[in-house]
């Protein structure tokens, strides 16, 4: 493909260091209006750094930018913003309790005898609203709106600003097919337009959709740039992990499932979750499949205790137990790795190692001390089991990247010898070689006898390890699928609440 | 056990070398500043009244430190100090012990701080609000106890526990060093210190791993109302008599500025006692001077202010920082001398 134009970024060995550790070491990425160019690496890479180098909120430590030819350094996102790099993050950047407009024209609201004309803001919101497709009222509050469409807003707000590049970090993460949708319309337009996009997800099936080139990192250093158009998903796998990738789902051994562990009846919380029943087995995996919003997390939730149920009754081993809090829950060695890692999982600054004794330690209470030598042992013996990879145990558990603070967690709970482990999301966010892990750990936990329960947005995933499906909707249970009913086919129809589909079952993994 | 001392070094080695630099300034100023005189019986120099004078701002910071890191605050310690010296001398001036006095006033201070826990961890008013409301009605609660007036007594061994001395050494200063290390030996040998981090630095994470959040926010709030009661009866015996309007007045916000000095982070999380214990020294030496350089008295507040400020800067981050930044020029990494990179912190 020939270039009409020249570069409209380009960056020349970046590099970036940190305490102990090379974060970029001579990184070089070149942006050309008009293409949506995917940035990829296991977590840890380096794709982080490199755009908050770009972005000003890290200063490089060597190399070169040039925007337009022209170099720049900037010290801040404003800066960077002004000239003309906008940036959009996974989480919405926004102030979820003022109006959509208000969003969109913060700090530069036009003005009308010195005060800001309302009528006039919601005419621009609307107008630009409508050039991305949105027909929503820019008077309402912005959390009025589903993460999609504020995901949109947080985009035209970027490309206002800025209006060059537009760099877009992990857009889609939590969001469903529909949603990814619509986000992928809106890049499309704003590819059309010049722009020049960074697109940063673990999902590489959209990177293969909507990406016209992409750049692979690993430890800090560009390992290609290639043109998906002339690669395969392979081999940009084996360029992220400078391996050939092991068959990702096992062939699950057919085991019969134990006795039952937990049960619920007509358990629920008003306005959170309708009251449900659920049996979970030792030995079993029973996957929670649903879209977003559809009562997934909450079932989690209200079984660790995080939320108190109002009406039904829980069972262990046929006796009737009480779920107020999560510390009942931990006592009766049930376990949940949340769905939000960074709010509800680690405790940043405090070390790895403490990190996985916590739950161990809160249970004993804070006069029974866990002995030193127990803690280390404990801990380097999970970092050995789960492959955490880390510098030093002391470290803060924050600068772990996501696999490895999703292991550590799951090292968090195991150190609990829990009988029930609720996972909430366990693969979310995290790099292909810590996916494929996790789901073999799963596997392994459920032949050791465990009762697991895992609510994944991810089909195929469920598919792979669970023994049951339970299908979500409304916040309401659907449909339950076992056995060789088990296919994302069967998955989709339960959530779109159609008959089951009657196809021959060469889905099942 | 060596890594254990070379680490807490490491953390308070900041604190240490701005208490040498103050205290330097001292004997520039005060050439007999590290003069220590032995007579009737009792150490005597300025070493030892800073010492002896920093008491109540380093007895309340212990708990001010605990409370601080799990990203609490508590404003009413002077207004508690107050209630406890006055329900000390009430009591003695009504005929009890000595003994009874202090347990009184130490019990007060307890329900005072066990106040402020519910309001926190239960209620879940903010923590700078809930303590506000002690704060203001301490002193009315003070007044009350003593009935509007300075009530002065005669009791010698409450008077022993202010102004008396142990083998030489004022008492107030074995109090707060006897605590002190009592309180950091507590939370550090037992897991208090580790739960109490967690709770600070990500509430919601705790609470989720099984940690009883509610019972240790109580508990630090407790702490703190406990360390303001002996302050409080320390404070009082000094003078002979309770004050509830002048005692522990603005005292909370150099307890605050002690923990801060010691470079526990307002935000909850990691905390040390010892170098928020240095950071009351550090106070103390700075009034001590002003005093001592014969500086009007109007200038006091002024100069203490600036050599705050001069303290906060070093220990600002955007300052370290640069620091970091100087010294990692002098001395650059050869590039791929390390294998994994990581990355960055949020």
């Amino acid at each position: 493909m020939a270039r009409a134009t020249g570069p409209v970024l380009e960056c020349k060995g970046i590099s970036k260091f940190f305490p102990g550790a090379i974060a970029l070491d001579a990184v070089d990425l070149t942006l050309y209006p008009g293409e949506v160019h995917a940035l990829l690496g296991e977590n840890g890479a380096g794709k982080s750094t490199l755009i908050k180098c770009l972005t000003g909120a890290y200063r490089r430590d060597a190399g070169t930018i040039e925007l337009d030819n022209r170099e720049i350094s900037p010290h801040s996102t404003q800066e960077s913003q002004k000239l003309g790099i906008g940036t959009v993050y996974q989480e919405v950047n926004l102030l979820p309790n003022l109006s959509v407009a208000e969003n969109l024209f913060l700090g530069r609201q036009p003005m009308k005898h010195g005060l800001i004309s309302q009528r006039r803001m919601l005419a621009m919101a609307s107008d630009l609203l409508a050039e991305f497709g949105l027909a929503i009222n820019p008077a309402e509050p912005l959390s009025a709106y589903s993460v999609a469409v504020q995901q949109v807003i947080a985009i035209a707000r970027a490309v206002e600003l800025s209006g060059k590049v537009l760099i877009l970090d992990e857009p889609t993460a939590s969001l469903d097919r529909d949603e990814v949708d619509l986000v992928f319309s809106v890049i499309e337009k704003l590819k059309a337009r010049g722009l020049a996009i960074v697109f940063i997800t673990h999902f590489l099936d959209q990177v293969f959709e909507i990406s016209d080139r992409a750049t692979i990192l690993r430890n800090g250093r560009i390992i290609g740039t290639k043109r998906l158009a002339d690669t395969t998903q392979t081999e940009v796998i084996t360029l992220m992990l400078g391996r050939q990738l092991e068959a990702r789902i096992q062939d699950r051994a057919p085991t019969e499932a134990g006795d039952v562990l937990v049960e619920l009846r007509n358990y629920g919380r008003r306005g959170v979750i309708e009251p449900f029943g659920l049996t979970v087995r030792k030995g079993e995996v029973v996957g929670l499949a649903g879209l977003l919003g559809s009562g997934r997390t909450e079932t989690a939730n209200l079984i660790f205790g995080a939320i108190q149920a109002d009406q039904g009754e829980a069972l262990l081993e046929g006796r009737k137990i009480s779920l107020k809090n999560p510390r009942e829950a931990v006592a009766h060695r049930f376990a949940l790795c949340p769905e939000d890692r960074k709010n509800d999982g680690i405790v940043g600054d405090l070390s790895v190692r403490e990190n996985i004794i916590l739950a161990l330690q809160a249970r004993q209470g804070w006069f029974r001390p866990l002995p030193r030598a127990k803690i280390n042992e404990l801990a380097e013996a999970y970092v050995k089991a789960l492959d955490i990879r880390l510098a030093s145990l002391d470290m803060p558990i924050r600068l772990l990247s996501g696999g490895n603070q999703q292991k550590a967690l799951l090292a968090r709970w195991l150190a609990t010898n829990p009988a029930f482990l609720i996972l909430d999301e366990p693969t979310r966010g995290i790099d292909v070689g810590a996916h494929a892990e996790i789901i073999a750990l799963i596997e392994r936990l459920r032949e050791d006898g465990l009762a697991l329960l895992v609510a994944s947005s991810e089909m195929e995933e469920l598919v792979a390890y669970s023994t049951r499906v339970i299908v979500l909707r409304d916040r309401r249970q659907m449909r339950e699928l076992k056995g060789d009913e088990i296919t994302t086919a069967n998955i989709v129809s339960a959530i779109a609440d159609e008959p089951m589909a009657n196809e021959p079952m060469e889905g099942a993994v | 056990m060596k890594h254990h001392i070379n680490t807490t070094l490491r953390r308070i080695a900041p604190q240490l070398v701005i208490l040498a630099g103050v205290l330097l300034l001292n004997f520039l100023v005060f050439p007999d500043f590290f003069r220590i005189e032995f007579q009737h019986g009792r150490l005597f120099g300025n070493l030892i009244d800073v010492l002896n004078r920093g008491a109540p701002t380093a007895l309340l910071c212990i708990g001010m430190t605990l409370v601080i890191a799990t990203k609490g605050i508590d404003l009413s310690v002077g207004a508690v100090m107050a209630i406890a010296g006055a329900v000390a001398a009430a009591l003695v001036v009504d005929g009890h012990s000595w003994q009874v006095a202090l347990l009184g006033a130490l019990c007060a201070g307890a329900v005072c701080g066990a106040w402020n826990g519910v309001l926190v961890a239960v209620l879940r008013i903010q923590p700078i609000v809930a303590t506000l409301v002690l704060m203001v009605a301490g002193r009315g609660i003070a007044q009350l106890v003593t009935e509007g007036t300075i009530l002065t007594f005669l009791n010698p061994g409450l008077i022993h526990l202010g102004a008396g001395t142990v083998a030489g050494i004022p008492t107030p200063i074995l109090i707060w060093l006897g605590l002190g290390l009592a309180v950091t030996a507590v939370v550090r040998k037992t897991a208090l210190g580790m739960l109490i981090e967690a709770i600070g630095i990500n509430e919601s994470s705790s609470r989720l791993a099984g940690i009883n959040s509610r019972v240790l926010i109580i508990s630090v709030y407790l702490i703190s109302g406990f360390c303001a009661a002996l302050a409080g009866v320390i404070v009082a015996a000094d003078i002979k008599g309770a004050d509830a309007n002048n005692a522990g007045l603005w005292l909370e916000l150099d307890a605050i500025l002690a923990v801060v000095i010691g470079g526990n982070s307002l935000l909850g999380g990691r905390f040390s006692i010892i170098a928020s214990l240095l950071g009351a020294l550090i106070i103390q030496s700075v009034n001590s001077i002003i005093l001592l350089s014969g500086m009007p008295p109007e200038l006091n507040l002024v100069i203490k202010a600036l050599i705050i400020i001069a303290i906060l800067v070093i220990q600002s981050p955007t300052v370290k920082h640069a620091l970091y930044i100087l010294r990692a020029s002098a001395d650059p990494i050869p590039p791929g001398s390390i294998k994994e990179a990581k990355e960055s912190p949020q």
